[in-house]
Parts: structure tokens; C-alpha cells; sequence
């Protein structure tokens, strides 16, 4: 026996363009973080590198990584808000 | 270490667990049905539940563990802050918004929601066990690491402790009251580690870090006579004995009836010996630390600056510094970090931690532990991308942070808890470079266990600080164990007991199972955060979340994305990545020392599995998919 859902939703009209912008989203972080990744394995030297601030790339991509994730995050959620406004009429809309 | 017991820590301690334990009973008589057990009847505020996010998130590996692994190893801690905090992108923009649409308790649930599948309902539920197992060790290994210098007491009554209050907790409550701790602890989290990092910035860099009430140990240097190659003479002590290990070579001297190991090397053409620390053992199991009785206090925290450059002048203490002059004067100077030796002295076991002068440089690039650099070897580059494969995935496949999702009412709401998780949990992690590199260079490293680098930290800037910090390093345990107990009790309760043995339980049993569960998980994790004493808690956090992606994440990943996705193939994919990733685990060379074993011989050079555990898994799950007769199934996301 499984369990309904733990809270009741309604339709969601935006959830497939939702799932693209994930996928698209997702992409792009994961290109910049295996970039670190390869950088370490492939050019090593490179990460020593003074970029700024007297501080060195591989600070400041590990860094910028962080940084990076809350900013999409952000801008995630911005478009993603926007899709469900646009797209579920106001009965529907999952908006508590 | 040798700790005395800190009266003000223990007071302000006990206060603080007396008002979790108060905080949950008070929530425990609103938890009436299943529904309110298990995922709070979906009715926490979204910015609580982001804040609880975080608080759920920063557990000992993060406070205590990645703090304490950038203190001894530099960028290479730093790693998993950059990793842990990646793996939300995976889970908020591939999983979290399709799974609450599943909308079920347990992950098994969501994984078998549109199958209903007893095979999905097992291998999930074991795979559920089995990565909260994996999470829970260091949750316990930590909460005895920070107990010994709390409360003076050995680390297995720390861990038996947490053990006992978190099973109380959990038995007596669940989600509602762990989400309302965990907001609590994650919010005071953030907020002390802000206060040490400017504390340490404040402080700045000095060749000599003492603090109030706390100087630090003068290290002696003693030139030497050699001939031969063995030291012969050194002056004002005796020459006792002298090992070679690994081409290095240690010599125990001796004065007025105490004796001492010195490593040998070589300075301007003149022989000396630098001073490190010692811990003997006895063929009688007597303990001596720098050569005397533990009472006596003789045995020192560490980690100093070796030579500080500013400005391209060499200074003996820099002052106040900005963050990023902080960390580019780290960069360019010297820092002494201790290194583990262990041989026999004729029948006495000898732990030697010697002075290792490190520049900066190094310091601040990955490579200390895992070599990608100069003298990488193919296994150590594999290792590397193996663990940041594993700390990329494995966020999302965490049973204890999935299990999160359900806990607001809406999509919208539980996309802003967990953007507002990533940013409370990003901020922290960029002020755990700073807590790491600060306890590198204050004096304030326990040389037989990193994990309580930042606590000790701020112990040196004032037992106040030092008390409140470790009583919410003790709540981030207390939090997080409850909610990884919750996790498997609902596992063994609801998805083993209930779906997969079809033994229908009314509300009040259901409960109850629940509570019998969490009771027996407790009890295991107990003697396995025993086991596991002295292993950085943020390295272990590595092997769960590398089992947790290998298990669960290509399923789940499938399942969303795949519409040929079949029951088979989720089962076998989950029985190949708990199967391939525990293997590996258990014959790595880290599980080999811990045999007593020689790592160096060990089956395979591989700590972390994901690089081989998760493709395996992906694989998997589409070829049983192909082979097998797909049901049609319909995914709302």
C-alpha cells in the first residue's frame, strides 16, 4: 500500500518548461564546475596562478563556484515564478 | 588531547540541550497522526523549512569536519565545501520540483510511485538504511570529538550521549520538532561562524599565536652531531634511541629523566633535531605524551605560522587584514603543519607528530591529500574526480534532505526554502576557509583529531565563545542524527514493515514501529561512531554521499527523465550502486588501515567509489530498462 501525497496540489500548466529550464541551468553549473575539475587533472599549474586580489585561480574558482550556484538559484526561481504567473490561471496556481 | 573540563561550556551546554529536549517535547504533543510524524503534514513556512534546510545540511561534517580538514590539508578541505554546496544545484534543478509533485512521505514512496513495486520498495529501503548509516557514523564520531574537551570526558560517553537524547528526541517527537531545532540551530550556525570569522580576521597572522589564558608552546631546535648516520650527540640532552622511517629520521633524546622525540634535518650544512609531539605506549599500556604522565599537561595544540609575508616583507604579525588579504598572505608565507608518524620503539608503540613547514602556496591549491599535481599518480587523479563526482550528486540522494521537501505546502514554496537554503548554506561554507586556514595557524590544533579545529578556535578567542559554539555544534549533531534516524525509522517502519511485509499496522502501531526503529538505528550508530574514532567527519560524509549517489540518484534521475524507465531497472540500479560503492569502500586503503592493515597494499588506491560505483549504477538501470517489459507510466513533473 503506498501513501497519497503528503499535501494536496493542483495542475501545473508551467511544469515542463520548468524541467527544461532546470536541465539548461543544471548544464551550465555543471560545465563550470567540471572546468575546475579538468583544470586540476589536466593543468594543474594553472590553478596556482595569481588571478586577483593577490589570490589564486583556484581560490577563486572554488569561490566563484559558490557564489555562482546561489546567483542561478536566484534567477531560477525569478523564471520559474514568472512560468507559473503566466501559465496557471488563478484557481490553479499552487500559490498557498 | 588532554582537556579540562570547562565548567562555563558545560553550564551553557547543558542549558542549551535542556531547551532542544524542551523545544521537542513541546512540539511532540501536536504529532498525532502518521502524516504529522513523518513530514509534518506539509505545514512548515517555507523560509523555516530553508533555514531547517541548511541546518539539516551543516551538520559535523561541515562544521567540524571540513573546518578541521582545510586546517591540516589546506584547499583539499575546502574541496567539500565546494562540492556539498554544487550538489544543491542537482537537487533543486533536476529533482526538487518533479518530486514534490510525486508528493510522498519516503523516498521509497517517491521512487515507487508510479510502479508499486515491492522490489523498488526493498532495494530503496535498504539503500535508505544503508546511506543514513553511512551519515549518521560521522555525526557520531564528531559529537565525541566535541565532548573531550567540553566536558573532559573520552569520545565513546560523547557519542553514547548524542545517541541517547537524540533517540529520546525522535521517539518522543519527529519532523515538526527536529524542522523547528533544526531553524534554530542552522540560524545560530551561521551567525557564530560569521563572529569567529571576524574574529580571526580581526587577529590577523603572527609567528607566535598566543591568546588569552592560552600561549603557545616555544618548539625547540637543537643542533647535532652526526656520524654515520647516527646522531651521536646533541646539546645539553642524551641521545636514547633513534628509528628511520620512510627515509626520515627520528631520534629521542632525553633530559632530566624525560624523554622527547626530535626529527633530524639538515639546515645550512649544520644537522639539527626540531621538537615534535609524542604519544607512547607502553607494552603495559601505559601512556606517556611528550614523555610524561597525561597529568601533567605536557601535551600542546598546534599549527603556526613558519615565516609571514606582507607585502613582500617578512613580518612577525600582520595585524587586522581584510578577507582576501587574509588569504593571499597565507598564500605567500609558510605554514608549520603536523604530520602522524607511527613505528615501534622496541615494544613501545610510538605516534610521532612532526613539524612539516608548508608554503603557502601548497597550502592554498588542492594536492595535500588528494595529488593531482606533482607526483599524482593515475589512481590519486581518479580519486580526485571520483569525489567531486560524489559531491556533486550525492546532495540530492541524501534520505534526509529529500525527505524535506514534502515538509511546505507548495512547489513555489519548497523552490524558495531550498534557494534560501543554498544561500545561508554557501555563506557558510565560504567562512570555512577562514575557520580552517585560522585554525591552522593559532595554535590551536588537537593533533590526534581534526574535527575540532573550529571549536578550539574559538576557545582561544574566549571560553564564552568557545561554549556557545559548542553547544550548537552539539545541536547541529542532536539535528541532524534526529533527522537521518527519522529517515530510516521510516524506512524500516513504513516502506519495510508496512509496504513491503503488507503487515497492516492502525496509526498508533504505525507510530510506534517508528519509534522501535529509530530506537534499534540509534543503538547501531552508536557503536559504529565508535568504531570510527579519530577519522575526519567530512572525509566519512564523502563515502555517504558517494554511496547515496551511486543508490539512489540514477534512479531517481530515470525515473524523472526517462520514460522507458522500468521497475527492474530502478531496483537493479539501486542494488549495483549500494553494491559497487560499498565494495569499494570496504577494500579502499583508508578501510585497510582501519583493519590494522598496511594501505599501501590494498586491492585497489581508490578512497572514493562514485567514479566507478555511479556509472555502473546509470548503466545499469538503462540496460534492465531496455531488456525488460516497460509499463507505461505517466510522470507529472
Amino acid at each position: 500500500m503506498n501513501h497519497g501525497p503528503a499535501v494536496e496540489l493542483d495542475v501545473d500548466h508551467a511544469s515542463s518548461k520548468k524541467a527544461k529550464l532546470g536541465v539548461i541551468f543544471f548544464l551550465i553549473y555543471s560545465f563550470f564546475y567540471a572546468g575546475f575539475v579538468v583544470i586540476g587533472v589536466f593543468n594543474y599549474e594553472l590553478l596556482s596562478q595569481e588571478f586577483a586580489l593577490g589570490l589564486n585561480l583556484a581560490l577563486f574558482y572554488g569561490m566563484g563556484l559558490i557564489v555562482f550556484a546561489v546567483l542561478l538559484g536566484i534567477l531560477y526561481n525569478f523564471l520559474c515564478s514568472r512560468y507559473e504567473d503566466q501559465l496557471n490561471t488563478k484557481e490553479e496556481v499552487n500559490q498557498p | 588531547m588532554i582537556y579540562e573540563i570547562s565548567y562555563q561550556a558545560l553550564i551553557f551546554f547543558v542549558l542549551f540541550v535542556a531547551f532542544v529536549l524542551w523545544l521537542s517535547f513541546y512540539f511532540a504533543r501536536k504529532t498525532k497522526s502518521a502524516s504529522s510524524y513523518y513530514a509534518a503534514g506539509g505545514q512548515i513556512h517555507w523560509a523555516v523549512n530553508g533555514v531547517a534546510f541548511a541546518g539539516d545540511y551543516l551538520s559535523a561534517a561541515s562544521f567540524l569536519g571540513i573546518c578541521g580538514m582545510i586546517a591540516t590539508v589546506g584547499y583539499d578541505g575546502f574541496l567539500y565545501s565546494i562540492g556539498f554546496l554544487a550538489g544543491w544545484i542537482v537537487a533543486l534543478f533536476l529533482i526538487a520540483e518533479p518530486l514534490k509533485r510525486l508528493g510522498k512521505y519516503t523516498f521509497t514512496d517517491a521512487l515507487n510511485a508510479n510502479f508499486k513495486s515491492r522490489a523498488i520498495t526493498l532495494t530503496a529501503a535498504i539503500s535508505t538504511l544503508i546511506v543514513s548509516m553511512f551519515y549518521l557514523i560521522p555525526q557520531m564520531v564528531g559529537a565525541g570529538d566535541l565532548v573531550t574537551p567540553l566536558l573532559g570526558l573520552p569520545h565513546w560517553v560523547g557519542v553514547v550521549l548524542v545517541g541517547i537524547v537524540v533517540i529520546v528526541i525522535v521517539a518522543s517527537a519527529g519532523m515538526t520538532s527536529t524542522t523547528y531545532v533544526q531553524f534554530i540551530k542552522g540560524g545560530l550556525l551561521i551567525v557564530l561562524s560569521t563572529v569567529l570569522t571576524v574574529y580571526i580576521l580581526k587577529n590577523g597572522l603572527s609567528l607566535k599565536p598566543n591568546h588569552e589564558g592560552q600561549n603557545y608552546h616555544e618548539f625547540v631546535t637543537i643542533p647535532a652531531q652526526v656520524s654515520n648516520g647516527k646522531v651521536t650527540q646533541a646539546e645539553g640532552w642524551q641521545v636514547v634511541s633513534q628509528q628511520e622511517v620512510k627515509e626520515k629520521t627520528y631520534v629521542k633524546l632525553s633530559q632530566n629523566n624525560v624523554g622527547r622525540w626530535f626529527s633530524l634535518s639538515d639546515k645550512d650544512g649544520q644537522a639539527v633535531l626540531t621538537e615534535a609531539l609524542s604519544i607512547e605506549e607502553g607494552a603495559n599500556g601505559t601512556k606517556l605524551y611528550n614523555g610524561e604522565p597525561a597529568v601533567n599537561g605536557k601535551f600542546y595544540q598546534v599549527g603556526h605560522m613558519n615565516k609571514i609575508m606582507l607585502d613582500g616583507k617578512e613580518v612577525e604579525s600582520t595585524g587586522a587584514l581584510s578577507p582576501t588579504k587574509y588569504l593571499s598572505t597565507v598564500e605567500k608565507s609558510e605554514i608549520t603543519r603536523f604530520s602522524k608518524v607511527s613505528f615501534k620503539d622496541g615494544d613501545t608503540n610510538v605516534d610521532l607528530f612532526v613539524q612539516n613547514v608548508t608554503p603557502g602556496k601548497n597550502f592554498m591549491l588542492p594536492g595535500l591529500k588528494y595529488k593531482i599535481g606533482k607526483g599524482a599518480s593515475v589512481w590519486s587523479k581518479m580519486d580526485f574526480i571520483s569525489l567531486m563526482l560524489a559531491l556533486f550528486l550525492g546532495t540530492a540522494s541524501l534520505p534526509h534532505i529529500l525527505i524535506r521537501y514534502y515538509t511546505v505546502k507548495s512547489q513555489r514554496d519548497a523552490r524558495k526554502s531550498t534557494i534560501l537554503a543554498i544561500a545561508a548554506i554557501g555563506a557558510f561554507y565560504v567562512l570555512t576557509l577562514f575557520m580552517g586556514v585560522g585554525a591552522a595557524v593559532n595554535g590551536v590544533m588537537d593533533v590526534e583529531s581534526s574535527n575540532m579545529a573550529a571549536p578550539l578556535l574559538a576557545k582561544a578567542f574566549g571560553v564564552m565563545l568557545f561554549s556557545v559554539i559548542s553547544a550548537v555544534a552539539f545541536a547541529t549533531i542532536l539535528g541532524t542524527v534526529s533527522g537521518l534516524i527519522i529517515a530510516s525509522s521510516g524506512a524500516i517502519a513504513h516502506d519495510l514493515i508496512e509496504n513491503y511485509f503488507k503487515i497492516n499496522l492502525d496509526e498508533a502501531k504505525k507510530v510506534r514501529a517508528g519509534k522501535i526503529a529509530a530506537f534499534a538505528v540509534g543503538a547501531l550508530a552508536i557503536a559504529l561512531g565508535i568504531a570510527f574514532k579519530g577519522m575526519n567527519v567530512s572525509f566519512l560524509v564523502g563515502w555517504a554521499f558517494s554511496v547515496a549517489a551511486s543508490a539512489n540518484l540514477p534512479a531517481i534521475l530515470f525515473l524523472l527523465f526517462w520514460k522507458k524507465t522500468t521497475a527492474k531497472g530502478i531496483s537493479a540500479s539501486i542494488i549495483v550502486g549500494v553494491a559497487t560503492s560499498l565494495l569499494i569502500i570496504l577494500t579502499s586503503p583508508t578501510m585497510w588501515g582501519r583493519y590494522g592493515l598496511d594501505p599501501a597494499t590494498a586491492l585497489h588506491q581508490l578512497d572514493n567509489p562514485a567514479i566507478i560505483s555511479f556509472p555502473l549504477a546509470v548503466i545499469t538501470v538503462w540496460l534492465v530498462s531496455l531488456a525488460a517489459k516497460p509499463k507505461t507510466i505517466v510522470i507529472s513533473a
